[in-house]
């Protein structure tokens, strides 16, 4: 694995990603998904949302570091409220 | 009676997982290692936070390559899609010229992408290339090595004579399955040659068109080959788009933190346009029966 350059801190990135996927996973087994039309008038199903919050969070990630000279972690709580919004209203 | 769902079948898909894993995730989750660290060779690696990816964000170089790229998408969505709409509509539509036309039009499909290029470079040649050489005969100033204009002119003509026929065939594809009533059912109300199109035959296009947005947008976006080899990125930077700049980063340069830095926020645009693509498609779908 030396060759994959691996750090602790995108070792965490990944886990997190993967433990969200397995929990999504996870509960679509459990209580299976019904797909709904949020504000986008688009259906989205649980799996759909947490996609449009990965993606989204990258941009303000983004955004966050380009525009705003504020310290990093600040823009995870915009994500966190982003993903909220997403998950409520999408 | 209810139906039963069975999901195991989804294991029949871990093959592919497989493979995806080792030819697209295991790289990605590599090149995202290396975007946060520095690197001088010899597999030794220094922690560099997100500095390639505020560097990245702040440089006039990427974002006059983005913008580049921006508007060679644009120019070339906005000629090959017309354009391919109307080669399709004027193809015969059975016989044997129908499959006459369809070879012909797959041809420039099947030339591998650095052949394009060689291609164009030499037919794009003063001295010695057909089209250089006949603008130069005219009286025309050209010459794609050196001017701005030209090298635009030859790399977007290029791609259009390259792609075109997708969008063609794939038009004509769409056109194909529209039932003969339709057209009988115009003609009875005295439809006029443009609101056959408007009514007719763009709506049962809509979802064909769409694929060929999506591609044309991802190909061209993307494209390396074809003007890496006729024009190398100049005169200057000139046509040096994301992927011929990613190159030059990467491999040239050896910065490889910068340069993954730099291939994470290119991915995520592609991502984003691919997702909305996608959305927009699936919805039509599902709103149209298709």
């Amino acid at each position: 694995m030396d060759w994959m350059a691996w750090t602790w801190p995108t070792a965490a990135f990944f886990a997190t990603i993967a433990v969200l996927l397995v929990t999504f996973t996870v509960l679509a087994i459990r209580y299976p998904e019904t797909p709904r039309t949020g504000i986008l008038r688009i259906e989205t199903t649980r799996g759909d949302r947490l996609f449009i919050t990965l993606l989204g969070s990258a941009f303000i990630n983004l955004a966050w570091l380009g525009l705003i000279d504020a310290p990093q972690p600040w823009a995870m709580g915009v994500c966190l409220l982003y993903a909220a919004a997403v998950f409520r209203w999408v | 009676m209810d139906k039963t769902t069975n999901q195991k079948a989804w294991f029949l898909v871990l093959p592919v997982l497989v493979l995806v894993a080792f030819s697209a995730v295991i790289p990605l989750m590599t090149v995202v290692n290396y975007s946060v660290q520095d690197t001088f060779g010899n597999n030794v690696f220094f922690w560099a936070g997100l500095e390639w990816f505020e560097q990245a964000l702040s440089s006039d170089r990427l974002w006059a390559a983005f913008g580049r790229q921006i508007m060679f998408s644009a120019i070339i969505l906005t000629i090959q899609i017309p354009l391919g709409i109307f080669v399709a509509l004027n193809m015969p539509k059975k016989g044997f010229w129908a499959s006459f036309c369809l070879v012909v039009m797959a041809l420039p499909l099947l030339i591998p992408f650095n052949v394009v290029g060689t291609i164009w470079q030499i037919f794009g040649r003063v001295d010695i290339g057909l089209l250089g050489h006949t603008l130069d005969a005219m009286g025309i100033d050209y010459n794609y090595t050196n001017d701005v204009l030209d090298a635009w002119i030859t790399v977007i003509v290029m791609d259009v004579w390259h792609w075109t026929s997708l969008v063609a065939l794939l038009a004509y594809a769409g056109l194909q399955s529209i039932p003969e009533a339709y057209y009988q059912a115009a003609k009875i109300d005295q439809a006029s040659r443009w609101k056959v199109f408007r009514y007719i035959e763009l709506p049962k296009m809509q979802g064909v068109l769409l694929i060929a947005i999506l591609l044309r947008f991802m190909d061209s976006f993307m494209i390396y080959t074809e003007p890496f080899v006729v024009t190398g990125g100049g005169p200057g930077n000139a046509t040096t788009f994301l992927s011929i700049d990613l190159v030059k980063m990467a491999i040239g340069q050896f910065d490889l933190g910068p340069a993954a830095a730099f291939s994470i926020m290119y991915f995520l645009v592609i991502l984003l346009v691919s997702w909305v693509f996608y959305t927009v498609m699936t919805n039509l779908d599902k709103r149209e029966g298709f």
